[in-house]
């Protein structure tokens, strides 16, 4: 299936900003997030097609992933 | 016998109430800089040094300004320019909050450090700061650690708080006092060339929404660290919400989380409520 994931600040280095792949069915997002080897401890907001979605989530063709790191500092 | 309403409309100049006029005053009349700062805008006479705000904030506006309390949680790099440009709006009480002293690795970023303030409290330093470049402000310096044990009696009498924390525990517990206290949040946070902001109001668990996936620790900024530019961007953009916020003007960051990235310069705008709340 056809999944577009859209990384967003510091996920970008060494990554992509946006790109369409095939998973294998059942990917969820903590799937994509160890393929792309992104620390869970890492990870911010999760939407797929806007809407917020938990780790767990199970990806569906023609799904768009966005992932957010964790910004906390001030 | 001259009274403080006529001195200060015979020494306005136009609508103009020039700054040395404002502290002859002071000292004619026996009362603060904020006091004759008060009875000026009263009387529709703007101080002469809020002339370049004339245009966007009317002098009425720039007396409910001078009347609102704010609470600003964290000194360092978010703090030190939010605490700055509340005092040069004209905010006319500022409570900051923060238990650390200045050390060598905050010189990169923080507005009110310097080699001389190594090892002095940050809250004692922005005083300073601000009885320098605006001393009709009243700061309040609270050098302690901010806690839901001691959040609501340091945030009693504030309009609003501005999260300027380092912390997202701490964070958290800000934003639960903040709906406990039934005031808005101004929230911010960085971590290298990102950071974001976004307005909770009362009953809204916004910064909940953001921190949803966290369950320890810090966030990225622990190995990206922070430079100088980052918390004076985003330190600018949660005073913008702060200021529609006091003047009920605009459109707040409600339900919207503001995304900021200064190596692609993007900003994205995404909702953080109405998904959240459907997926849980």
């Amino acid at each position: 299936m056809n999944i577009t994931v859209k990384l967003f600040a510091s996920f970008r280095a060494g990554r992509f900003d946006v790109e369409t792949g095939d998973y294998p069915d059942g990917t969820t997002v903590a799937d994509v997030a160890d393929l792309l080897n992104l620390p869970q401890s890492e990870l911010g907001i999760m939407m797929v097609n806007n809407r917020h979605v938990k780790l767990d989530y199970q990806l569906v063709d023609g799904d768009t992933l966005a992932l957010f790191p964790l910004l906390g500092g001030g | 016998m001259d009274t403080l309403p006529i001195f200060v409309r015979d020494h306005a100049d136009g609508q103009l109430f020039p700054w040395k006029y404002q502290v002859e005053a002071s000292k004619r009349f026996g009362l603060t800089l904020a006091q004759i700062e008060e009875v000026a805008l009263e009387r529709g006479i703007l101080p002469a040094r809020y002339q370049r705000n004339r245009t966007i904030i009317s002098v009425s506006d720039q007396l409910t300004l001078f009347r609102s309390s704010v609470a600003v949680i964290g000194c360092g790099g978010l703090g030190g320019y939010v605490v700055e440009e509340l005092a040069r709006l004209g905010v006319g009480k500022i409570v900051v909050i923060d238990p650390d002293v200045f050390e060598e690795h905050n010189l990169n970023r923080q507005l009110f450090s310097s080699p001389e303030n190594l090892d002095t409290a940050k809250v004692e330093a922005a005083a300073r700061r601000i009885g320098e470049i605006n001393p009709a402000v009243t700061l309040v310096p609270v050098q302690t650690a901010f806690s839901p044990e001691n959040g609501a009696e340091l945030l009693a009498g504030c309009q609003l708080a501005v999260d300027a924390l380092d912390s997202i525990q701490v964070r958290l517990e800000l934003a639960e006092v903040c709906t406990t206290l039934n005031i808005p949040l101004v929230h911010g946070a960085i971590a290298g060339w990102f950071g974001h902001v976004t307005t909770q109001f009362p009953g809204d668990d916004s910064v909940q929404a953001i921190y949803r996936s966290w369950t320890s620790g810090k966030g990225v900024e622990q190995s990206l660290g922070n430079p100088s530019f980052t918390p004076a961007v985003v330190a600018s953009l949660e005073v913008a919400e702060v200021c529609k916020l006091l003047l009920g003007r605009g459109t707040p960051l409600r339900g919207r989380q503001a995304i900021i990235d200064l190596l692609s310069m993007e900003m994205h705008v995404i909702n953080i409520l109405e998904g959240h709340k459907e997926t849980e």
